[in-house]
């Protein structure tokens, strides 16, 4: 895929046509910085011209490609080390009107130790909860080495003011989380503000400090592939550690193809910059053959360096309860019972 | 059927399958065009690909196997699906989500559609009696008298769902301001292995008691007779009965029975038909409590030893959990 790159003249060039003068960042001199990837000076028409330039995605071959590694056989020991890698990147997530500082610390405890008799299970990527309960999640959580992750910035509409959404940021972070799930502009995306997108992202980037960014695309909202293309060079370009593919609240979420293409985007960041971006894919991933399924995606789209919880993550609540039946049945032989594990 | 001749008039169906049928018996005619005037075409056999019943569907084993099956006298009768241990792991998902909403039925719906099962099974008696006769190698008197029997105890357990609390439950005499009773309640999901010489009437005697308390049923099905399951399988498809509440699996309970004794999410084993396994089954039943009903005397006689009176509440006490309710009463 051509992808932005700067030649030693210092002309930027997207796919394989120079950008006009106009575009072109002037103050960019020799060296080529390393994550120059796109036009530094990000006013719309740049962005534009940047994200309308990317290939279109070839929908059909999308769907096939996706639905043909949808039917890899993984069995007996692989399997069991997919459910492994899968538990210790799941993002145990509860993120309800209803929740409450007893059900946090519940789940924080179930992240710490996902099925008390047996005590081999990896722990858990990391816990999800709404900002206010940053704090709750943080104190269960003391010493296990688990981290918490807040969404905010208004999430899940995303509909408030910037100040509104950098608050929720500052105020999670200051809590304690070691991670931040934004939701971008959708409403501003699908209008072509794609300046307003990206500014928010840097706005919370920063909000952050030393917190890491993900940045959900809603992409059940995003309509075609080239938006969920489009916006996954968006979110990298303005300094997304991860992007995420939805809320969990909007159907369609996280479905294969959806997840292909963004992992081809940050293939390609990785091809240009040699910077790894992270991939979460949240919503509807409910059972252990979805998850793996999943992994091979990772390890056929981007590769193997991505098969690791610092660059892939699964944003899930009844995940958690299938992967470790699963992982009792390949390790005592007997079908296991949902009755014998915790609810939610 | 490949015939390689594409009928000329390509609008008509009925002249497409007239010129198959031809082609079929005597493909000559058929390139010459002549031949074959005036005479009926003859029929082509409809052959019957027996299924398993999974969730109210009827599939084919996830394992793509089947065997042949033989009557009494060693003839091919037709071939069923041999069930997998995940054909035996997805029925027992599909009872288990089928548990929720019919034990929440009211016992008179349940009386309801039970009864609906024997109606549909008395339009069906010739059939049955056919396949007993053709499965077991019994007389058609005999035959027809054990059909008659099965519709009669559809219609029994029936009138079971509604009555059984009372006989099973009440009111408990305590020493103390306490209104105290008991009320039977489904324990889940029961798997049963039906019994081997009494696919019909044998069926029946255990499946019926099962679901008219409000479990849910995975029924392995006679091995040396597996098709009358399947034909009864349809009849409880077209009954209203919701689908899950009964999955019937054909194959090897050798196969199949070790897993669904030791899953965890079946609830109580009825092992009448499993024969010389059933110790063994019941011992991986113990490893997660499940509520075993032992082989009875006769388990493994034919469709006769089916056939005696009032079976009463033997057969749904094992499935029925008692909850008993302390509540204080003013004094």
């Amino acid at each position: 895929m051509p992808v932005p790159t700067a030649t030693p003249s210092g002309v930027i060039v997207i796919a394989g046509r120079p950008v006009s003068a106009a575009h072109r960042p002037t103050e960019l001199k020799v060296p080529v910085p390393h994550t120059a990837t796109a036009p530094e000076a990000a006013s719309n028409r740049a962005l534009r011209a940047f994200l309308h330039g990317l290939p279109g995605v070839d929908e059909v071959g999308a769907r096939a490609r996706a639905q043909d590694l949808a039917t890899r056989s993984v069995k007996t020991t692989a399997k069991a080390q997919a459910i492994d890698l899968a538990l210790s990147m799941v993002d145990l997530t509860t993120l309800e009107g209803a929740d409450t500082p007893g059900k946090v610390r519940a789940l924080c405890a179930k992240a710490a130790l996902p099925d008390p008799a047996d005590r081999s299970v990896p722990r858990v990527g990391a816990v999800c909860v709404y900002s206010d309960l940053v704090a709750t999640a943080v104190e269960a959580l003391r010493g296990t080495g688990i981290g918490v992750a807040s969404v905010a910035t208004a999430f899940p509409a995303g509909r408030a003011p910037l100040e509104a959404k950098l608050a929720d940021t500052r105020r999670a972070v200051a809590d304690g989380a070691a991670e931040i799930d934004m939701v971008i502009d959708r409403g501003a995306f699908l209008a072509g503000d794609y300046k307003k997108v990206h500014d928010e992202i840097t706005a919370v980037r920063e909000a952050c400090g030393g917190a890491h960014l993900k940045v959900i695309l809603e992409t059940g909202e995003l309509a075609t592939y080239d938006n969920v293309r489009r916006a996954s060079h968006l979110a990298i370009l303005a300094g997304a550690d991860f992007i995420k593919t939805s809320t969990g609240k909007v159907s369609p979420a996280a479905t294969p193809p959806v997840v292909l293409v963004m992992l081809q985007a940050v293939r390609d960041h990785h091809a240009a910059t040699g910077a790894r971006v992270g991939v979460k894919p949240a919503g509807g991933i409910r059972t252990t053959k979805d998850a793996i399924r999943q992994l091979v995606l990772v390890n056929e789209v981007a590769g193997p360096a991505w098969l690791t919880p610092d660059l892939f993550r699964i944003g899930a609540s009844s995940l958690l309860n299938d992967l470790l039946m699963q992982r009792t049945r390949l390790t005592t032989g007997t079908y296991p019972g949902p009755d014998y594990y915790t609810l939610d | 059927m490949a015939d390689g001749h594409k009928p000329k008039n390509k609008g008509s169906g009925a002249a497409k399958t007239a010129k198959t049928a031809k082609t079929a018996k005597d493909p000559e005619s058929a390139v010459t065009g002549k031949a074959g005037q005036g005479r009926p075409a003859p029929r082509l056999t409809v052959r019957k690909t027996y299924k398993l019943y999974l969730g109210g569907a009827f599939p084919r084993s996830e394992s793509g196997r089947c065997s042949p099956v033989t009557s009494s006298d060693g003839a091919h009768l037709a071939n069923v699906s041999l069930a997998s241990r995940k054909d035996a792991r997805d029925a027992v998902a599909a009872a288990r989500k089928a548990f929720g909403g019919w034990s929440a039925r009211t016992a008179y719906n349940r009386g309801q559609i039970l009864y609906r099962i024997a109606e549909v099974l008395e339009g069906r008696r010739e059939q049955f009696a056919a396949a007993l006769t053709d499965a077991l190698g019994l007389s058609r008197a005999d035959a027809a008298a054990t059909v008659g029997a099965a519709v009669d105890r559809w219609v029994y357990y029936a009138g079971w769902t509604d009555k059984f609390t009372q006989v099973l439950g009440g009111a408990n005499p305590v020493a103390g301001p306490f209104h105290n009773q008991s009320t039977p309640e489904p324990v889940g999901v029961v798997a049963v292995f039906a019994p081997q010489g009494a696919p019909l009437l044998g069926l029946t005697s255990v499946l019926a008691p099962v679901i008219a308390t409000g479990n849910t049923a995975v029924v392995v099905s006679s091995e040396r007779a597996p098709l009358p399951s399947i034909d009864l399988a349809e009849v409880l498809a077209t009954s209203d009965l919701p689908g899950g509440v009964v999955n019937v699996l054909t194959g090897r309970s050798a196969e199949i029975g070790p897993h669904l004794a030791a899953h965890a999410d079946v609830d109580a084993l009825d092992l009448t038909g499993a024969g010389e396994a059933a110790v063994e089954l019941e011992e991986a039943a113990a490893t997660t409590l499940t509520r075993v009903l032992r082989p009875g005397p006769g388990s493994d006689g034919g469709e006769e030893a089916w056939r005696g009176t009032d079976p009463g509440t033997s057969r749904m006490r094992p499935f029925l959990e008692t909850k008993t309710v302390w509540h204080p009463v003013g004094v």
